[in-house]
């Protein structure tokens, strides 16, 4: 039982485990962060952008400043984004048998996996998983195929210039295997290796194997896994919520017995309250609106946005923001928000309830309807005509590196009339800022992060008692920005086991059974001539002594069954048996 | 022996009332309450004192399943619940409990306020019979208990109808409710996995029928429908708000845009509107070509097709309408029927099955005169047409079903008696399984074999293993073990391990036999010549020639003594314990066969 970790990041795991000689990878979440170090991509010709500085070295030379710009303090590669792929050198990803997806935003390194590693094996997730997964992948290729860039930077990654960059790009790791977005040919060949599942269906591996996906409480689709076989059982919980937002509840029970828990997805704030969050979200957007300014809040096109407009739905009235419009822009906003409706068996019980009337189980379908919300594939077309300030935008991506977000922090930023609110908790807001730096506009940071706390965690592991706990190292010491707060980390007994990018782990595990079956031929046959056992009856327990297809026992029934037996129990310790009669 | 058995209350050799019971392994499961459409006393239910005469039904089953919200196959369910008395789980998909209360409370509505029936269930009953339902997923194992569990499957036939696998420890019944095999308009395909159940209870109201394509039927539905619009006629489909008027729906919506048509299709209010909005929602559960495209245009989003006022009937002009209920016995689509009967311009077509004594009975069974209420006769002109669109399997799509799971024995209900032998026989030839097909009330019983499962002890496993060579899969293996029963579960241990925990001293069996063999030499000499035979033949062992005279192949041991009464016959007495029993039993016939001359 080996867990080989080919990720850093805890909430983008990526993990493979070998179980009784299946190759199983969990999750294959690609990290984005890799973004915040290059320079947005407007939609449309930035003066400000293309003004930047180069860089200078300290010693004046200027060899980088085609590659690298400063702004206000920063630097910056001037290139198509990349991303932090996942290990690939640990261990050969072609022998991986089986990809197990437990949420939406752990899926997008899937074409990296499937596509150019050799492998050719069976992915499983949930429908709503894999639609809006899709829809995520498809909102990516397009944010950064729609502004192609001429110049593709490669000279900072050379180790010995990284070494005299500046922070954090001196320190970014394992820059040499950052790689360009997939294309959707990609996508569509990955998206095409994968097997929809079904809450709590039991997927047999080989024989060998059974993985079962159980709700998770996070988004649509979401889910934990169970891998076991008859006698070993691992969890895997990555990115669980006990709150009752829109999906289907966490299935807590299923998780108990386990011998291993292994345990990703936390939440990445856990010192803010979710609830909390969204409220000062809606008491921001409101005074921004009624001041005249615009409000744009950066966001995926699916998971918490659809929280938001519900919230939104039942606050706008009652905060007089009627008459404001909402603008939804994304290439897959539409799509985002019909696939929402669509799922009622995978969302929580009131929302089920509605669909049984029918009813939509959202409430942005009556923002639709009465016009209040819209949508719109990309700024471009339809939009420009019928935009209209003060207006509050849902745009993508968090990251501020690219998508439609870009051009309105480009066109607001100079306000302080605007206020730009951050809500997905995946990229620090400062960071994500740096490259619009100086910026008028107002920042508000409410990260919603709906996963498990710490001190959910203590709770649903003093529930469900897994005999060992593996978890990311990150979670087993306090945040590093708040090393006081013993309370933020992982607490069981005994304590967990913890992994690092490009570990491998040896699980501890102890078996003493494996589970056979007994073909109903050889069983029948007890008692019979030719038959299988020999039978001793101390007390209440049987006890047969079995041999598959045994001359001994033939014989022994053959001639002498009553006898022997008669004889065993008188004369307990030994008997010899003549053969000379035969 | 392990059994199984079925009764079924309801569909055993007939169409409607569907209600199976079934025992497997200790356990009682319902497959399905439904209402018979023909009867109107109480016959239209299943007879659950058959279950039990006294006492609630909750003690006798341990579950229910509904495959599909048509009433032959749910419309029981409040009576079964709450009137005689069941307060187990009741398992159905999504939207089967979306829809079928709304199929109730339309039945229960018709029987007491229209036909003024007392001693029926209320409106209540439905909601409080609801709350015991359970909704499953497709594909999802639900533990109903420690031991019982059931699984979901698609069937197609309608919106959320669902095949269910029941299964305790290794032996499993399949019930297919109703299905179809063939994708239609908006639904997909029945699927089931190679499962191998010990049982397979099939669905066979199309037992005897392969049926045209279905291309050819829409053809000419079509067809008669773009004609009678054409020469200024009017068209009244009567249908039930769910099924097949979204199928037909879809295939005049897309004919309309295609040959760019202006008359109005209208749909009746009301459950049909509520219907199409049931189908957008549970889209996931139509065909894969609507699921595709439902973001661009939701099928089931009709541009064409308008809500119908009463006050359109009367409208001049060609129009096509659709209007609950499907077999004309009352409603909106009787009343609509009473206006353009007169005309033979109009024409009626029926989607599906009509039970006697129905308006959509008679008129399909050729009658033009109607005695309507109040003794008025009612004088048919329009054209009438049947058109078969109900969505079952067909003869092959059955034999297709049972390829697809390969049972083991095969269970025909919801179908014609005759029809059923028919299939029964063909199901025996192809696949060489038993086929049953008991009636109402008659019980079959079904031995089933299955296999014991066994936990192994890893020590025990790892050993067992090594010993030898490497382990070829193909071969099977000869293992050495005790079985310890204790508590209901088995567990296979080493010997030793076994002694141990039950307190045993180990007992030992030793088999002696003596070989007689022709050699006048000295008893030493004997010895070394079969020493010598010995290694010369068991060169893989280890054969020891013992300083006291005796020889040991491995723990096997072997004397020579002259016989008492014939110095040229030497005795050779081989001992082995029961454990080295192969070897044992080798070298005692090797040696009968005598010695090789000698060569020294």
């Amino acid at each position: 039982l080996k867990l080989y970790c080919l990720s850093g990041h805890p909430t983008l795991p990526c993990n493979v485990l070998k179980f009784k000689s299946t190759t199983i990878m969990l999750d294959c979440g690609l990290d984005m962060t890799s973004t915040l170090n290059f320079l947005p991509l407007p939609l449309v010709q930035s003066p400000r952008l293309s003004r930047l500085p180069g860089w200078v070295l300290k010693d004046g030379s200027t060899f980088l400043d085609k590659e690298l710009k400063e702004c206000s303090g920063h630097v910056f590669v001037d290139s198509v984004p990349e991303f932090c792929l996942p290990e690939t050198e640990l261990l050969d990803l072609s022998t991986v048998d089986v990809i197990l997806i437990s949420n939406y935003h752990c899926m997008m390194a899937l074409p990296y996996i499937t596509e150019y590693t050799g492998f050719t094996g069976t992915v499983y997730a949930t429908e709503p998983t894999v639609q809006i997964g899709r829809l995520l992948m498809e909102e990516l290729v397009n944010s950064i195929e729609r502004v192609p860039k001429a110049q593709s930077a490669s000279m900072w990654k050379n180790k010995e210039v990284q070494r005299v960059l500046p922070a954090p790009l001196k320190d970014a790791v394992e820059v040499s295997m950052w790689r360009k977005c997939y294309t959707m040919p990609e996508v569509n060949a990955a998206l095409s290796k994968i097997q929809l599942v079904g809450y709590s269906q039991k997927i047999e591996l080989f024989g060998a194997v059974q993985v079962t996906p159980l709700s998770s409480g996070y988004a649509l689709g979401s889910s934990n896994w169970i891998i076991q076989s008859h006698y070993e059982k691992v969890s895997y919980v990555s990115g669980s919520s006990l709150l009752t937002t829109h999906p289907q509840p966490m299935d807590q029970a299923s998780l108990k017995n386990s011998d291993v828990l292994i345990l990703t997805g936390l939440t990445q704030i856990p010192t803010a309250n979710p609830d909390g969050m969204v409220g000062e979200f809606c008491s921001n957007l409101a005074m921004t609106v009624r001041n005249g300014g615009n409000v744009l809040v950066p966001c995926y096109p699916s998971g918490v946005i659809y929280d938001l407009l519900e919230c939104l739905y039942q606050y706008i009235d009652s905060a007089g923001l009627s008459n404001v419009p909402f603008y939804f822009i994304s290439p897959v906003a539409n799509s985002s928000l019909e696939f929402s409706q669509i799922f009622a068996e995978w969302l929580c019980h009131n929302k089920q309830t509605k669909v049984y009337l029918p009813e939509p189980p959202f409430p942005h379908a009556e923002l639709i309807q009465t016009n209040k919300l819209k949508h719109y594939p990309s700024i471009h077309g339809d939009f420009s005509n019928d935009f209209k300030q003060p207006c509050v935008v849902f745009t993508g991506h968090p990251s501020l590196r690219f998508g439609d977000v870009v051009h309105f922090m480009e066109l607001w930023g100079k306000s302080s009339l605007n206020t730009v609110i951050f809500t997905e908790p995946d990229f620090s807001y400062l960071d994500a800022l740096a490259p619009y730096q100086p910026l008028a506009m107002k920042c508000v940071y409410c990260p919603i992060d709906t996963r498990l706390n710490f001190i959910q965690v203590s709770k649903l592991l003093k529930e469900v008692q897994p005999l060992h706990v593996v978890c990311p190292e990150q979670y087993t010491q306090p945040p590093p920005t708040q090393s006081h707060r013993t309370d933020l980390m992982v607490d069981c007994q005994p304590p967990p086991m913890s992994y690092r990018r490009a570990e491998v782990l040896t699980l501890p595990y102890k078996r003493r059974y494996e589970k056979i079956e007994i073909m109903p031929e050889v069983s029948n046959k007890n008692g019979e001539k030719d038959g299988g056992f020999l039978l001793i009856q101390p007390n209440s327990s049987y006890c047969f002594s079995i041999k598959y297809k045994l001359p001994i026992i033939q014989r022994v029934t053959h001639i002498l069954t009553d006898v022997i037996l008669k004889y065993l129990f008188d004369n307990p310790i030994s008997t010899n048996v003549s053969l000379d009669q035969r | 022996m392990p059994e199984i058995k079925v009764t079924p209350l309801g569909a055993g050799q007939d169409v409607g009332r569907s209600c199976i019971l079934v025992s497997i392994a200790g356990k009682n499961v319902m497959l399905d309450c439904g209402m018979h459409m023909g009867y109107n006393d109480d016959r239209r239910f299943p007879d659950f004192s058959y279950i039990t005469q006294n006492g609630r039904l909750t003690d006798f089953l341990d579950c229910v399943i509904i495959s599909h919200f048509h009433l032959d196959h749910c419309g029981a369910l409040p009576y079964f619940s709450e009137m005689v008395g069941y307060d187990g789980p009741i398992y159905m998909t999504h939207p089967t409990k979306a829809i079928c209360p709304i199929l109730l409370e339309d039945y229960r509505k018709i029987t007491v306020d229209k036909k003024g029936e007392t001693n029926f269930f209320t409106s209540q009953m439905i909601k409080d019979c609801m709350k015991k339902v359970v909704a499953v997923h497709l594909h999802q194992t639900v533990q109903v208990d420690e031991e019982l569990e059931i699984k979901a499957y698609y069937a197609g036939h309608v919106l959320g109808a669902a095949m269910f696998q029941i299964k305790v420890g290794c032996e499993s019944v399949v019930y297919t409710g109703d299905y179809n095999m063939t994708p239609d308009r908006h639904l997909g395909a029945a699927w089931i996995d190679k499962c191998r159940p010990d049982l397979l209870i099939t669905e066979s109201t199309y037992a005897t029928t392969i049926r045209d394509s279905k291309r050819c039927r829409e053809r000419d539905f079509l067809k008669k429908v773009h004609e009678t619009v054409e020469r200024g006629g009017k068209v009244l489909i009567p249908v039930f708000a769910l099924g097949r008027a979204q199928e037909l729906c879809i295939l005049l919506e897309t004919f309309w845009e295609r040959m760019n048509l202006k008359a109005p299709i209208y749909f009746s209010t009301g459950l049909t509107e509520k219907a199409n909005h049931y189908y957008k929602l549970f889209i996931t559960w139509t065909n894969q070509k609507i699921r595709k495209t439902f973001v661009q245009r939701n099928m089931f989003e009709f541009k064409h097709i308008k809500a119908f006022d009463r006050a359109f009937a009367d409208n001049p002009g060609p129009m096509v309408v659709f209007a609950t209920p499907g077999m004309l016995h009352a409603g909106q689509s009787l009343q609509i029927f009473r206006k353009w009967a007169g005309n033979e311009k109009n024409m009626v077509i029926m989607p599906g099955y009509c039970v006697q004594g129905t308006v959509g009975h008679k008129i399909l069974s050729g009658q033009r005169k109607l005695e309507m209420e109040g003794r008025q006769i009612l004088e048919v002109k329009m054209q009438v047409e049947y058109m078969s669109f109900s969505a079952h399997a067909d003869a092959k799509g059955i034999m297709q079903l049972i390829r697809q799971a390969e049972p083991r024995n095969v269970l025909l209900v919801h179908g014609e008696a005759k029809k059923m032998e028919f299939l029964k026989q063909k199901i025996e030839q192809e696949f060489h399984v038993s086929c049953y097909m008991p009636a109402n009330g008659e019980t079959t019983t079904i031995f089933t074999n299955p296999s014991i499962p066994v936990d192994i002890s890893l020590g025990l496993l790892k050993r067992e293993t090594a010993i030898g060579l490497a382990p070829d899969v193909k071969k099977p293996k000869l293992m050495h073990g005790t079985l310890i029963m204790k508590d209901n579960s088995f567990r296979l241990v080493s010997p030793e391990q076994a002694l141990k925990e039950l307190g045993l001293a180990e007992h030992q069996l030793r088999f002696t036999c003596r070989v007689h063999i022709q050699d006048p030499r000295k008893e030493h000499e004997t010895v070394l010549r079969v020493y010598n035979h010995l290694k010369g033949v068991l060169k893989d062992y280890s054969v020891q020639h013992l300083p006291d005279g005796s020889i040991t192949v491995e723990s096997i041991l072997i004397q020579a003594t002259a016989h008492s009464e014939d110095q040229g016959t030497k005795v050779l007495l081989v001992s082995w314990t029961y454990q080295d029993e192969e070897l044992g039993s080798y070298l005692t016939s090797l040696l009968k066969k005598g010695l090789p001359p000698s060569t020294a």
